[in-house]
């Protein structure tokens, strides 16, 4: 079988003619089936498998999540220009994606992130400043996972996808109805760990479901360079389903996460959902695309702007008026200035934290290195007075 | 009846089962473990009295195994792994390194990771490649890890349920030569501390210090220098991190001269560390440089040649000898 390796960076969209549940014969030189509620100009369309409705007020609040994602992400990036933040890793471009399948998830059920989950994180009821401290350089993670269910960004490629499998394991385990979401990208796919957790969620039906952001790009990599199949066909493989959503359709993106958490919940296992988008930004801030990519294929994919075409559904459907879109604007301004207000004025942690929570059980090294560490600063202390 | 005389493997499998039948969030999972019990038979039975459900078959793969031992106990659950053989745990080294040492302080302490690695470890048993080494100073240099190796039944019993019981990452490396020494185990006897050494033989002369399958040869040597007019002390450190330095130095402090063993090799094997830090420690009492004796710098060698490569009685001895001649 040979597949066009292009086909994987040209989603085609399906359309309510398409409908009849016909399946595509995927490979064979064709486009596969992209699953898409929402048209990039804004238009609604159906598909014969998943389906939506949501209410003006629940479309305005999804608007709304991409829209501050979209900002809080932008003044991270212009921290670290400030020389704020050490790092930062973009999701612009990606908030359909992340807001789509964030709020697919209930409260019970747990979020494995990788390190790009901003708009996921937002969606859990983490506090966005939270997620600056490991790129400010304060802490490596810094949340408590169980609060919201939203593990820490884990940021060794693919890892969490175990974790996720193990994590869901015990939630069959229990008996809980709840679900498990891991979240990894195309350059993931290539990682042992993901193919070692789908091996293991498939043999233990446990109710996971990985979401995979193909944003085209690992760092300067492209997809081709990760698979020659369309990611989402890899499921097939271990015995669970996969499907391709557009992952710049937060309705489409909705939709398949809500079906795929639900299938999970009512015992039937583990899903793959390849969420197909753009990182319209640098892998992180440290990165520079124009060494790798072309211009024209970012123009190209801002025509598909998630943000943009769930505006465009919502003016002509008149779902939103303009005061909707001001104060969405000064919310998103007062975002910003609290993000920044309270990155400047993160304070530096205590030395001493270098050696606390290494252990739970306490470690006799650590407290010899410790009590080391202080009596070597309580020479300059001496020196001083 | 609460005093069994037990093997190491049997003393295990005891320990297993009495986790299993206290705890319900403890798990045993691995390759093997379920019908067939283990290669060296240690989880025996334990799958057909306590299920499936607790006692799991895993795919071959060991970064799954350690990977979703760790989202088990983020769920909640006290996983107890079996790596098949020391060899075999590289897969999951960067789970191990990466992920498990590490997440309970990038949750700044919000998490727990209470999980258990057991590794069958070191040679001597003719076996084929990656069947018969010792990687224990591979993990050592990791903070966030605890390491510990039984000598003895009694120990393999009580630092098993310590282990479990601990709300740290165990890695639990099991002394495979001798799986099938027995001695007798008190269930119901209150253990010491887990991370403490125990003077297993006194001496006045020098400390011989040992760990898991290399205490039976010391004391073997300790007993051989006694017909030479030697007095050896030897200690069972128990835990290669933390080590108990401070039962080292108390020892040393007397017998002035101290002989690090271990089957892994000598360049950067723990018995560096301890040599270094009871230098530091000792400088002024000691009469002799701390010698180590353990394996060369090479790959493990075909099993025809193992018992070259092993440090033995002799080995021991000779480095007694050149420490004593100081």
């Amino acid at each position: 079988m040979t597949v066009d390796s292009t086909a994987a960076r040209k989603p085609r969209r399906s359309s309510s003619k398409r409908a009849g549940g016909k399946k595509p014969a995927d490979g064979a030189g064709q486009e596969p089936e992209l699953v898409q509620l929402l048209t990039p100009e804004g238009v609604r369309v159906e598909h014969p498998a998943y389906s939506i409705d949501l209410s003006p007020a629940e479309l305005r609040g999804l608007y709304r999540d991409m829209v501050l994602t979209r900002r809080f992400d932008a003044e991270a990036t212009t921290l670290q220009r400030q020389g704020e933040l050490g790092l930062w890793a973009s999701l612009l471009g990606q908030e359909a994606a992340q807001i789509g399948s964030g709020r697919a998830t209930r409260d019970d059920d747990y979020v494995f992130p990788t390190y790009r989950e901003h708009g996921v994180a937002w969606c859990r009821g983490v506090d966005p400043t939270n997620l600056l401290g490991m790129f400010r350089g304060v802490n490596n993670g810094g949340w408590d996972p169980n609060e919201n269910n939203f593990h820490l960004y884990t940021i060794v490629i693919g890892s969490q996808a175990l974790h996720a499998t193990g994590y869901a394991m015990g939630v069959a385990k229990d008996g809980a109805d709840s679900a498990v979401i891991a979240y990894f990208g195309d350059g993931a796919s290539s990682q042992g760990d993901v193919a070692e957790a789908f091996t293991f969620a498939a043999v233990y039906n446990a109710p996971v479901v990985f979401f995979c952001q193909n944003n085209q790009w690992a760092i300067s990599e492209p997809t081709e360079k990760q698979t020659r199949v369309p990611l989402y066909q890899r499921a097939q493989g271990y015995g669970f389903p996969g499907v391709r959503v557009d992952g710049n359709d937060v309705l489409a993106v909705l939709a398949v996460t809500k079906a795929a958490l639900e299938r999970a919940r009512t015992g039937e296992g583990p899903m793959l959902i390849e969420a197909f988008t753009y990182r319209m930004g640098a892998h992180t801030t440290s990165d520079d695309p124009t060494r790798y990519r072309r211009d024209a294929e970012r123009e190209q994919w801002e025509a598909k702007d998630p943000i943009l075409r769930l505006r465009r559904y919502l003016e002509s459907e008149g779902h939103a008026d303009e005061a909707f879109f001001a104060e969405l604007e000064t919310e998103s301004d007062a975002l910003a200035k609290r993000v920044r207000d309270t990155v400047r004025t993160m304070p530096d942690p205590d030395d001493m934290a270098i050696f606390e929570n290494i252990y739970a059980d306490g470690h006799a090294l650590v407290d010899e290195e410790r009590a080391q560490f202080v009596a070597y600063q309580a020479q300059f202390a001496e020196e001083s007075n | 009846m609460s005093i069994d005389k037990l093997s190491i493997a049997k003393a295990i499998n005891a320990s297993l089962r009495t986790a299993l039948e206290t705890d319900p969030k403890v798990v045993v999972m691995g390759e093997d473990v379920g019908k067939l019990g283990g290669v060296f038979r240690v989880t025996d039975g334990l799958q057909k009295d306590f299920g499936e459900d607790r006692v799991i078959d895993t795919p071959l793969a060991e970064s799954g195994i350690v990977g979703t031992a760790i989202g088990l106990a983020l769920r909640g659950y006290r996983p107890v792994v079996e790596i098949q053989f020391d060899g075999f745990v590289f897969p999951a080294y960067d789970q191990i390194v990466t992920q498990l040492a590490k997440m309970h302080a990038r949750a700044l302490g919000k998490i727990k990771l209470p999980v258990v690695i057991r590794i069958p470890y070191g040679g001597a048993i003719g076996a084929v490649e990656h069947h018969s080494e010792s990687p224990e100073a591979l993990f050592a240099h990791v903070a966030g890890l605890k390491i510990v190796s039984p000598s003895n039944a009694a120990d393999a019993y009580w630092m098993m349920q310590q282990a479990i019981q601990s709300d740290d990452p165990v890695i639990y490396f099991e002394p495979k030569r001798r799986y099938h020494d027995r001695a007798e185990v008190d269930t119901e006897a209150i253990p010491g501390p887990l991370h403490a050494a125990r003077t297993v033989r006194s001496g006045t002369d020098l400390t011989l210090a040992a760990y898991g399958p290399m205490v039976k040869t010391c004391l073997e040597a300790a007993a051989a220098a006694e017909e030479e007019g030697k007095s050896l002390e030897v200690l069972d450190l128990r835990s290669i991190s933390p080590v108990d330095f401070d039962g080292i130095q108390a020892s040393v402090e007397r017998t002035r001269r101290l002989v690090v063993v271990h089957e892994a090799p000598v360049f950067f094997g723990s018995g560096a560390e301890i040599a270094a830090r009871i230098t530091e420690r000792c400088f002024y009492h000691l009469e002799a440089p701390v010698l180590r004796v353990g394996g060369y710098h090479a790959p493990y060698p075909p099993s025809r040649l193992e018992d070259e490569y092993l440090p033995g009685l002799d080995r021991v001895l000779d480095a007694v000898d050149r420490a004593l001649a100081y």
